[in-house]
């Protein structure tokens, strides 16, 4: 007898297969986020609101309701859109670039208001689809095509740490910082999104999980290398865990 | 008809309430701030949301997210504040969606002054933001027209599925005048309208048939064709165009203006007829589509000059009128900007001089 | 007919609520047309303040316009700046307690009101502006006194306990504007 063990979530178009560059953890996020979906049966009520970056290049594909933001607004976006159909389940999902730099007022504004959205963040330390510049969560030392020698503290200040700013304010419930690099990690990012959303689902407020990811094309790392760059470099600046559940 | 005194910006917002309006995000600046303060009020009243937001760049975007689930949604500035707002208006533009904003105008460029003005005339009509799109953009003399066109702004924008903007000025935002409201849509109406939009807005679909709120991306083609639809939108409104002709079929010399200068020029003409002096006033109540036709109104045979009257330094309204005007006439202007009213000496004394 | 009024004063002595009261007064219980138009500087408090009103039996055309035929000043750089834009002929209503700078022209109709003394008098700074728009209307009738009237009891419904207060400010107001005809 043949046993159906596992099956593509059907959020995702039929046929269809994504632009992601080989060893690009985007891929696995949308799929954890399609299966929450189909799990907590609300696909048919969801609608993304995402980021300009390589965040955006699952538009083409996914097949629910989608709605393709200006750089850095997707959480302003998210706000508009859940303030006027509360009713319905409403995730921003944004990059670095997107969430941390251009979009930080949004980001950090949306947060202190408490609006009852889900964000999913999602940090590999550099911009991507624009070719490898420099992001606000960029390493020290790390290269970048605009920072050629690498981050340089006094000229470029730290990392900055999305969460840990988030847990200075007093309305988010939720934040959790995960990565896909392992297979249990990858567990641990599905759970903490299907939290992020049941809380949305059950009216709590903003839940944000922060993704820490790779991106071996520009970090000019094969997929496999990627992985322990991410590991050895990556996660102790940005140490994985729950910073907030309330 | 029962008359009340309000202010511009007040008259605006319940305008918008009245047509339905149940979504404001907006930031404070002057001289628009009882627009947002009003709306602060009065939405959660008819269960609808307010959200005073981080900047404008903000508003516009929650303003898009909220027209994108089909709600009619709004935002006003002022001037520079409607400059942050421009990217955002041209994603709604190249995405299609339904919004209406405000732009009670000050002077410029830069933060400029906080007092009335009409400096951004090119802004509204040609370029409010990037890529070359249109929006049909009403400009009101008076208060009554402020609520009039507020409230036929958001039928337009969900006819169009396109921005809609309302050109107002720091005059007709803060003066008070006796109005009469249009009637509310009652919540079934409101409810039918949002209903209306439910195949394309983002309100959650059956997987398969989902809604794609979708400003660009790589498909040169698609977005090409995107681009030829708006177009052909576009010149779809040229004879839609609104415009007030008064005392122009005698006309020896015809005063021509927009908005609050339109209103100070009306009272030259009158100043004028009553010297004896045939003067009549040619006033766009639409500047995009631009009333080209009204200009050929004009008796050019008898007419003798043009007098262009605009709170622009420098002109910018003008540049429409040579295009309507087309040679037939000489052309002059009167112009005060940075927040000094037009006097109507000044206008009564260019009108004489083209005699 | 159409009157063009220009209020002038400090922030606080009550210039707005002048201009407004007339105006709602002309919605409220007239058929003629009116605009009142504010001009504030950048501060909240205490610097100038002036608003203009028009009321009019046609279309209001220019909402500020270049002469005026009556103009209230409350003190002193008021008249300085607004003097020069009264039509020859036009009324001028100043608060005698405190503008006391020689005026300069005698074209003109000059209705002296100690507003100030008199407010403090009835016991609340205050109702200054009460009593210049008593003069104003006693001297112009620009329209029936009993509207104008009508119109601040109805403004301070909410505040019925200074109804008696304000009743006497303006009926103080009226009475110079008459016996100044």
């Amino acid at each position: 007898m043949e046993e159906l063990i596992y099956t593509k979530t059907k959020t995702i178009q039929p046929g269809k297969s994504s632009g992601f560059c080989p060893g690009c953890m985007h891929d696995t996020i949308i799929k954890l986020i399609g299966e929450v979906l189909e799990e907590l049966d609300i696909a048919d009520k969801t609608i993304s609101c995402t980021g300009v970056g390589c965040c955006g290049l699952f538009m083409e594909y996914i097949d629910y309701d989608y709605i393709q933001c200006a750089h850095g607004r997707a959480s302003a976006v998210a706000t508009g859109l859940k303030r006027g159909n509360p009713d319905k389940i409403v995730y921003s999902y944004q990059g670095d670039g997107d969430f941390a730099s251009i979009g930080l007022a949004e980001s950090i504004s949306a947060a202190n208001r408490g609006e009852n959205i889900t964000v999913i963040f999602v940090n590999n330390g550099i911009y991507g689809m624009t070719g490898g510049q420099m992001a606000p969560t960029t390493l020290v030392g790390m290269k970048a095509t605009t920072a050629p020698k690498g981050r340089n503290p006094e000229e470029h200040g730290y990392p900055m740490h999305i969460c840990e700013m988030l847990d200075t304010l007093t309305a988010p419930v939720y934040l959790e910082r995960t990565s896909c690099n392992t297979p249990a990690n990858v567990i641990k990012t599905k759970k903490a999104i299907k939290k992020a959303f049941q809380n949305q689902i059950d009216g709590k407020g903003y839940s944000l999980v922060e993704i820490v990811t790779s991106c071996p094309t520009n970090w000019g790392l094969s997929a496999l290398d990627s992985l322990d760059y991410l590991e050895q470099k990556m996660l102790p600046e940005f140490p994985l865990g729950v910073i907030r559940d309330r | 008809m029962e008359r009340v005194l309000m202010k511009g910006c007040e008259a605006i917002a319940e305008a918008a309430v009245r047509s339905g309006c149940r979504f404001f995000a907006g930031y404070p600046i002057t001289p628009q701030n009882e627009i947002p303060e009003y709306m602060a009020r009065r939405l959660p009243e008819v269960g609808g949301q307010f959200v005073q937001s981080e900047s404008e760049v903000a508003a516009i975007n929650m303003v898009y997210g909220n027209a994108a689930g089909g709600v009619r949604a709004m935002t006003s500035s002022s001037s520079c504040g409607i400059s942050l707002k421009s990217e955002g208006v041209s994603y709604c533009a190249m995405a299609r969606l339904p919004i209406v904003y405000v732009n009670v105008s000050r002077g410029g460029p830069g933060v400029g002054t906080i007092q009335p003005a009409q400096q951004d005339y090119h802004q509204a009509t040609k370029a409010s933001g990037n890529g070359g799109f249109r929006m049909r953009v009403f400009a009101p003399a008076t208060v009554q027209e402020a609520v009039d066109m507020t409230y036929a702004a958001f039928d337009y924008a969900d006819k169009d599925r396109n921005p809609v903007l309302v050109l107002a000025d720091g005059v007709i935002g803060s003066i008070l005048e006796p109005v009469v409201l249009p009637p509310q849509k009652t919540e079934e109406e409101v409810a039918a309208i949002k209903d209306s939009k439910s195949e394309w807005a983002a309100v959650g679909h059956q997987l398969g048939s989902r809604a794609w709120i979708n400003p660009g991306g790589w498909d040169n083609i698609l977005y090409e064709n995107c681009n030829k639809d708006a177009d052909a939108m576009y010149q779809s409104w040229a004879d839609e165009a609104e415009a007030e002709l008064y005392k122009v079929e005698d006309a020896e010399v015809i005063i021509t203006s927009y908005g609050i200068s339109a209103r100070i020029s009306k009272s030259a003409v009158d100043a004028l007829r009553a010297e004896g002096i045939k003067a009549g006033l040619v006033r766009a109540k639409t500047v995009f589509p631009f009333p080209n036709k009204a200009y050929d109104a004009i008796n050019y045979d008898i007419c003798k000059g043009i007098v262009d009257v605009e709170m622009s330094i420098p002109a910018q309204f003008v540049d429409d009128v040579k295009i309507a005007v087309d040679g037939r006439a000489p052309i002059t202007t009167v112009l005060r900007s940075a927040g000094n009213m037009l006097s109507k000496g000044a206008i009564i004394d260019a009108a004489k001089a083209m005699l | 007919m159409e009157t063009n009024i220009c209020i002038a004063g400090f922030g606080g002595q009550g210039v707005m609520t002048i201009g407004k009261f007339l105006a709602q007064a002309v919605t409220d219980s007239t058929e003629l047309n009116t605009v009142f138009f504010p001009t504030y500087g950048a501060e909240q408090r205490g610097g100038t303040a002036n608003c203009f009103v028009v009321i009019a039996d046609g279309e209001v055309g220019t909402p500020k316009a270049d002469f005026m035929d009556d103009l209230i000043v409350l003190n002193n750089p008021s008249l300085n700046k607004f003097i020069d834009t009264l039509k020859p002929g036009g009324n001028l209503f100043i608060n005698d307690t405190i503008v006391t700078d020689e005026i300069k022209r005698d074209d003109i109709n000059i209705i002296r009101v100690p507003g100030t003394e008199k407010a403090l008098e009835l016991g609340n700074g205050k109702v200054l502006n009460v009593i210049m728009l008593g003069a104003y209307i006693g001297y112009t009738e620009v329209f029936p006194v009993d509207v104008m009237w009508s119109t601040i009891e109805h403004k301070l419904a909410k505040k019925a306990s200074l109804l008696p207060l304000n009743k006497a400010a303006f009926d103080l107001g009226l009475e110079y504007g008459r016996k100044n005809k």
